[in-house]
């Protein structure tokens, strides 16, 4: 029988405060950056101009339906080959993991835009409104409620994407405990610690989530 | 009423793929008139009212409400999105199921043109909005969302909101076809005053009696054409056409309208 000894665990506690700071941080970043990726994705596909709309669409597929790890990975060594800049590693996953992200944002987004009753425009366009006028004014406001509970929830799982970071050796909590493991003996403990960490994180978010969509569902 | 008829519309085509929905309509709408539309679903009655607005844009033919005008068809540019805005402000339409905005309060929804579109300081757009609200008999409801209103209130809130452009035209896409029938009174009753107030409208209603009522103008249309126009009484009393006589037998057509209800 194993014998647990979490104690062991204390001696590193920077190391993974450390790569706590960095996972939490970098989650913040990707989450912003995919926002923003995710409403030029959106837009883009809800264009009047058909190159638009086929541009925004070929990117958002194209990173919806590849490997997060294989485009770390290709960011990583194969973008700077090809486009001739180098990229430190922690640039290349912030950029590959925002417009992975993006690509979902980008779709419920989209979704939400789409699901506002035509009748709504129509309303705002017969008042005499601009398209970027009842947008702003009239769809989007209805719009942003309907997309809170799934954008949450695509971030929480842009918050664990983040522990792939650690093959392109960006010092977050997984590569930390990695360095943990190594030097201790000890993956058992320090990787169910690190589990805990994620989960101790993560279920308040999602409580919180569940939360807003109940709030959501009483005042539609 | 003068000579220029404030609404102008000459042969107006519109198709839906391949399906021609309107065949070289046209239509005058005198200054303070009310023409109402009729006619089985599909007619394109619908669609031709939306293209006086321009909600729907022709393929071909013109339209001029005012002293604005667009021609529509081979060669001639779309209008750009500034000058479809500006045209649109102009009309007031309501539509079939209200459309109100339900994310803003009653008031909100009546000053959200005023604010946004004339830019009109919030201060004097509540003014405006509340003494249009009065109007339509829902100055206590101005803080309630349009959630928690009937139908008739709610479409009594949606030709507020259009009022509050203070419009030229207003256009009533089947505006009581969505409710339920003791509700319908009280629509009718204030797009009645709007008509004796001297307000330029054009009216999609399956309300015949009304109609014959408050029209004074009818219009019969079937299969994208204009089967039979004329004043309404005559339309409706004395067809013409086997296509109206066959429709309007469907409908009782005269009587009283339906009492609005009190205290609502």
């Amino acid at each position: 029988m194993y014998q647990w000894d979490f104690g062991i665990l204390w001696s590193y506690r920077w190391l993974f405060l450390n790569g706590l700071g960095v996972t939490v941080g970098f989650t913040v970043v990707i989450v912003l950056l995919g926002l923003v990726f995710g409403l030029f994705g959106a837009f883009g596909s809800l264009s009047r101009f058909k190159a638009i709309r086929l541009t925004a669409l070929t990117f958002i597929e194209a990173f919806r339906c590849t490997p997060i790890l294989v485009q770390l990975i290709w960011f990583y060594y194969a973008l700077p080959i090809l486009a001739g800049v180098e990229m430190t590693p922690i640039t290349a996953s912030a950029l590959a993991l925002s417009l992975y992200g993006g690509s979902f944002y980008s779709e419920i987004i989209r979704g939400g835009i789409i699901s506002i009753d035509k009748g709504q425009s129509e309303a705002g366009a017969a008042l005499g409104m601009t398209p970027r006028q009842s947008m702003r004014r009239i769809v989007l406001p209805q719009a942003i409620k309907r997309m809170i509970p799934a954008l949450m929830n695509q971030s929480i799982i842009q918050f664990k994407n983040t522990s792939l970071v650690s093959v392109l050796a960006v010092p977050d909590l997984v590569y930390q405990s990695q360095v943990a493991a190594h030097d201790s003996y000890r993956p058992l403990e320090t990787y169910t610690a690190v589990a805990v960490a994620y989960a101790a994180i993560l279920i308040p978010l999602t409580i919180i989530v569940r939360r807003g969509e109940k709030r959501l569902a009483v005042s539609e | 009423m003068s000579d220029t008829p404030k609404i102008e519309i000459r042969g107006l085509r519109k198709s839906f793929g391949s399906n021609e929905v309107l065949k070289n309509i046209n239509l005058d709408v005198a200054k303070g008139g009310v023409v109402a539309l009729i006619g089985p679903s599909g007619s394109g009655k619908s669609t031709l009212l939306r293209c006086i607005n321009l909600l729907v844009v022709p393929d071909g033919g013109s339209v001029r409400v005012g002293d604005t005008r667009f021609a529509f068809g081979e060669g001639t540019k779309l209008p750009d999105v500034k000058a479809l805005a500006k045209f649109r402000a102009t009309t007031g339409m309501v539509f079939q199921h209200f459309n109100l905005f339900p994310h803003m309060t009653t008031l909100q929804n009546v000053m959200e043109g005023p604010v946004t579109v004339r830019r009109i300081a919030k201060a004097d757009a509540e003014k405006l909005a509340r003494a249009q609200l009065a109007k339509v008999g829902l100055a206590e409801k101005a803080d309630q969302y349009p959630a928690t209103l009937s139908g008739g209130q709610k479409q009594r809130v949606a030709i507020a909101r259009a009022l509050a452009m203070e419009p030229d035209v207003m256009l009533f896409d089947e505006a009581t076809s969505a409710l339920d029938p003791e509700l319908v009174g009280e629509v009718l009753n204030v797009i009645q005053q709007l008509a004796s107030e001297g307000m330029t409208m054009v009216i999609v209603t399956h309300e015949i009696a009304f109609a014959r009522e408050v029209a004074d103008r009818l219009i019969f249309m079937r299969d994208g054409v204009v089967v039979e126009e004329g004043p309404a009484r005559q339309v409706i009393d004395s067809p013409q056409e086997a296509a109206t006589r066959a429709f309007l037998s469907h409908f009782h057509r005269t009587g009283a309208l339906p009492p609005a209800n009190a205290g609502s």
